[in-house]
Parts: C-alpha cells; structure tokens; sequence
C-alpha cells in the first residue's frame, strides 16, 4: 500500500490538470482560482470602496465551492495520501541550506523556517508572508489571472495577452529568486 | 446539487495540487533555478492537453453541458497589464511559494501559516481594486 504515498509525477499531474480544466468548461465555467480572491472581497462589503467590487458575486459562488473543494483535497492528500516530503534536486537542496539556512529541502513538503506557525512571531518570516502573500493578489488581478487562469486555460485558447502575462510570472519569479532572495536571506 | 459538482471538482483538483508538489514552496523555488523538469514536464503536459482539446473543442463547435456556449472568450488586448501585472505576481509567487489555487490546498493540509499568505493576497485584491484607474491598462 506504499504506492498511494508516492507522489504523483508530471505526465500524471499535468494531464488531470488538463481534465480538471476541460470539465469546468463542460459546466460552461471557466478554469481560475485568483478570481475567487475579488469574489471574497465582494462578500466582505468591498463594494462600498471601489466599483471594482460591485457585482454579482453570488454568480461565482460555483468558484468557492472549488475552493471549498481543494481545501478538503488538500486535508485529505496530505492526511491519507503522502509522506509530505518533497524530494527536490539535492543540488537545489544544498544550496538553500548554504546560501540561506533553509535546511528543510528534502524533508518536508514546506520550510518550516518559513511555514511553522511557531514562526508568525518573527516579523521576518512574517513580513515575506504578507508581501508575497500581496504580491500574488495585487499581481493576479492587475494581470487579470494568474496560473490556472494564464499559464493554462489563456495559453490553451492560444490568448497572446495570456503569453505575455505568463512571461510576466517568469520574470517576477526568475527576478525574486536569483535577484531578491540573496539580499533577503543571503 | 449543482455545486456539489463543483465540490467534486475542487476536490480532484486540490488533491492533483498536492499529490504532484505543485503546492510545494520547494517545487517553486526549484523551478525557478531551473534544478527539475517537473514543474515545466506539469505545466508542459497540461498545456499541450489543453490546446489540442480547445482546437477540437472550437472547430467541431462542441456546447458545453445543458448546450450551454463554451467560456472561450477571447481576452482583452493590452501589453502593459499582463507585464507589470504579471512580473509583480511572478514575485509574490517565487516568494509565498504558492499561487491562488495551492493557497486553499495548503490550509486544507494543515500549514496554517498559509492564512496569513491568503489574508494579504485578498489584502492584494481589494489595494488593486482601489487603485486600478491610477494604474496603466
């Protein structure tokens, strides 16, 4: 029974993603997480500060029961599914633990250096949390989608705008990891 | 019963998420250093799956369920907001480690610290949605 811990491949990962795209266009949906974020702030009263907010989100109620969904996908991966370790390049591993004391490549499924929650209270650890945390929300909205939306339901409908935003995540990517992280954990 | 469905669906996808690292910080971080085809082989595959699908899709003129039209619209032309907006999300990505959807996955796992992530992203949305005339389009 030790093979449904293993942890899924990229040519069975990347397929059910396809799957997962092509039944919320079967149910005349559209594949995109980020836009459950706006629909959340609609609910919250966001309405009132800025039209941006002003529509029917009770029309995307659909979108959170996906949210809801991968919520408990998530409980019960992690909980009957995996060893939550992820084996990286050992490579990669090495260099996060010399260049900036991230020990964990290869023993967890996140950095507890980042990720335990005994480390909210150090205003380090919690301040790349929010501004990431920012970034993705401000990002994805202000682009008009972000993973799902772009890099696989844009780029499947052969949408230019999504090729640009997707080459857009990689320069943000390739700038914070090769550029940013050595001044903030070197 | 309808969002039951929809459940379903969150469900598949939250356990692909998780059971292919593709909510891993570590998976992200490596695909940024170029250190493992895997995320590249996920997004890849996925990717070449979706096109051939979406070009049958369009030239047989196949409805969705309830002969309901297909969610294929094209998207608005611009340069300047898929760019900027795009390289700011690319940084929150490599950063947080995680994108909106592996966001969910990762709290249904247990990482609570993931809330804190999930508060400035909707903290995100709402600043955008405050600031969007001010911005180029």
């Amino acid at each position: 029974m030790n093979w449904i811990y293993e942890p899924w491949p990229w040519y069975v990962a990347g397929p059910l993603i396809a799957l997962t795209m092509f039944s919320l266009l079967f149910l005349g949906k559209q594949f995109g997480m980020s836009s459950n974020l706006r629909t959340m702030c609609s609910m919250g009263g966001a309405g009132k500060a800025a039209d941006f907010f002003k529509f029917d989100w009770k029309k995307e109620r659909w979108n959170l029961m996906v949210v809801v969904g991968a919520v408990i996908g998530g409980f019960l991966a992690s909980n009957y599914m995996s060893n939550n370790t992820v084996a990286i390049n050992p490579k990669v591993a090495q260099q996060l633990s010399q260049d900036y004391g991230i020990d964990s490549g290869g023993k967890a499924y996140l950095p507890p250096e980042l990720f335990a929650k005994e480390n909210l209270d150090d205003p380090f650890v919690l301040a790349i949390l929010i501004f990431g945390g920012f970034m993705v929300g401000f990002g994805a909205r202000y682009a008009g989608g972000c993973t799902s939306g772009h890099a696989i339901s844009g780029l499947s409908n052969l949408q230019l705008p999504s090729l640009i935003a997707v080459i857009g995540f990689f320069i943000g990517g390739l700038i914070m990891v090769h550029l940013i992280y050595p001044l903030i954990f070197g | 019963m309808k969002y039951i469905t929809y459940l379903a669906v969150g469900i598949f996808f939250g356990i692909i998420m998780y059971k292919s690292e593709a909510a891993s910080w570590f998976r992200i971080y490596e695909m940024f250093e170029f250190g493992s085809f895997h995320m590249y082989g996920i997004i890849g595959s996925a990717l070449v799956l979706g096109i051939i699908g979406v070009q049958v899709i369009k030239r047989k003129g196949i409805k969705a369920f309830g002969n309901q039209e297909m969610q294929l619209k094209p998207k608005e032309k611009s340069i300047a907001r898929y760019l900027i907006g795009g390289i700011i999300f690319g940084l929150g990505w490599a950063l947080a480690g995680a994108c909106p959807g592996p966001m969910y996955v990762l709290a249904g796992a247990g990482f609570y610290s993931i809330l804190v992530v999930i508060a400035a992203a909707l903290l995100g949305t709402f600043v955008y949605g405050l600031v969007r005339n001010k911005l180029p389009h």
